[in-house]
């Protein structure tokens, strides 16, 4: 019973969250602190900031851990399968619309308008980001906030993607470990 | 340079692998799927993944999740959707797994703050190159509707904090009209 209680939690989170990333938030938030006992509002933040720093889609992240803490391993499969069950059904059904009326005018104009679309949300998200990794948490955009050393890294890895085509993995680790290790040998905070 | 043969454990294997390092939410599986699909196996032309952004954009649920199960799809049926789920879910189950079993320690490594805060950088890097790619082609084919849809899209999302979803439904829209339109003018004699 609390296997299908957590399946159906989670269903709704995948069901509801449009926009993706943190979109998932305020739905999972109502799911596992409001509706059920599962965490307090102390787990949850702690949730959200283990989601953001580790890969996978945050959602996902959740409910393994919701999961894992209601009802063990078990609960992390259960939680997960709910959360991609409506993804599965919703987009098998936009896919299969896709390749049956790609050619046809109208759908193709649709597409057309959707493509730049997409293009400006995917900036849109990367500017969030950049401009996390470049002036911190606080978010106050100004010369005195900004990180130096990511600033660098930033510099040279897009120079790298630019100029190299350098595998993005690569160089999301290559940033990492060499900010990392720049920042512990000089003790910047 | 030709493509390379469409095999189930291929996918499944590239998914998976991609999982496993998206930090930073489901925007950065997005360039690391162009990167891995269209560029090294050449499995789906540039323009097709913009379409499936977009559709995996309209519907609810983790992007990454969606772009997976729709990639998939196209790539190889209902099974190539069930593989490439599968492959996009195990990572996040796995280490938030160990996470959540390890949570205390984790969080409190000096280490590993530092380099997750350095990553971002490196994360910031690879969505600022695929942009610049996408928008590049974009504006390279020189017509004013989608130019100026990509720059209004990215204004009402970034800085107005429009809905997501509001913006796809209107872009779509213009480009339906557009294709109407067009067609209307070729049908007249």
């Amino acid at each position: 019973m609390m296997m299908l209680t957590l399946y159906w939690a989670f269903f709704q989170v995948g069901l509801f969250a449009f926009g993706g990333g943190l979109a998932a938030l305020p739905l999972i938030r109502e799911q596992v602190v409001v509706i059920h006992p599962w965490l307090d509002m102390a787990a949850f933040t702690d949730l959200v900031t283990i989601a953001e720093m580790t890969p996978g889609p945050i959602a996902l992240n959740a409910a393994t851990f919701v999961g894992n803490r209601v009802g063990g391993v078990a609960g992390a499969v259960v939680a997960t399968l709910g959360c991609i069950t409506p993804s599965l059904i919703i987009v098998l059904i936009l896919a299969r619309l896709y390749s049956v009326w790609r050619d046809k005018a109208a759908f193709a104009g649709v597409l057309s308008g959707l493509r730049p679309a997409a293009v400006a949300l995917i900036a849109s998200a990367g500017m969030s980001i950049a401009i996390l990794a470049l002036f911190g948490e606080a978010g106050a955009i100004s010369l005195q906030a900004m990180d130096l050393v990511s600033l660098m890294c930033f510099g040279a890895a897009l120079f790298l993607l630019r100029k190299f085509k350098t595998s993005p993995i690569l160089i999301i680790f290559g940033a990492g470990i060499a900010g990392a290790a720049i920042k512990l040998a000089f003790n910047i905070p | 340079m030709t493509a390379k043969p469409l095999r189930l454990s291929t996918l499944f294997l590239s998914v998976l692998k991609i999982s496993a390092f998206t930090f930073g939410g489901g925007y950065v599986i997005v360039p690391l799927m162009r990167k891995r699909f269209s560029e090294d196996l050449q499995w789906v032309k540039e323009e097709e993944m913009l379409d499936m952004i977009a559709i995996a954009q309209s519907a609810p649920g983790p992007i990454a999740v969606n772009t997976s199960i729709i990639l998939g799809y196209r790539l190889l049926g209902i099974k190539g959707a069930l593989a490439s789920v599968l492959g996009t879910a195990i990572p996040p189950l796995l280490v938030l797994t160990l996470i959540s079993m390890f949570y205390e320690a984790f969080r409190a490594n000096r280490w590993i703050a530092a380099l997750l805060g350095a990553m971002r950088a490196g994360v910031a890097a690879v969505i600022v190159d695929v942009v610049w790619t996408m928008a590049a082609n974009i504006t390279k084919k020189r017509k004013a509707t989608p130019i100026i849809l990509m720059i209004a899209a990215f204004i009402a999302v970034f800085i107005f904090k429009v809905n997501i979803i509001l913006v796809l439904l209107f872009c779509g829209f213009l480009g339906f009209l557009d294709a109407m339109r067009s067609s209307l003018k070729e049908a007249k004699p």
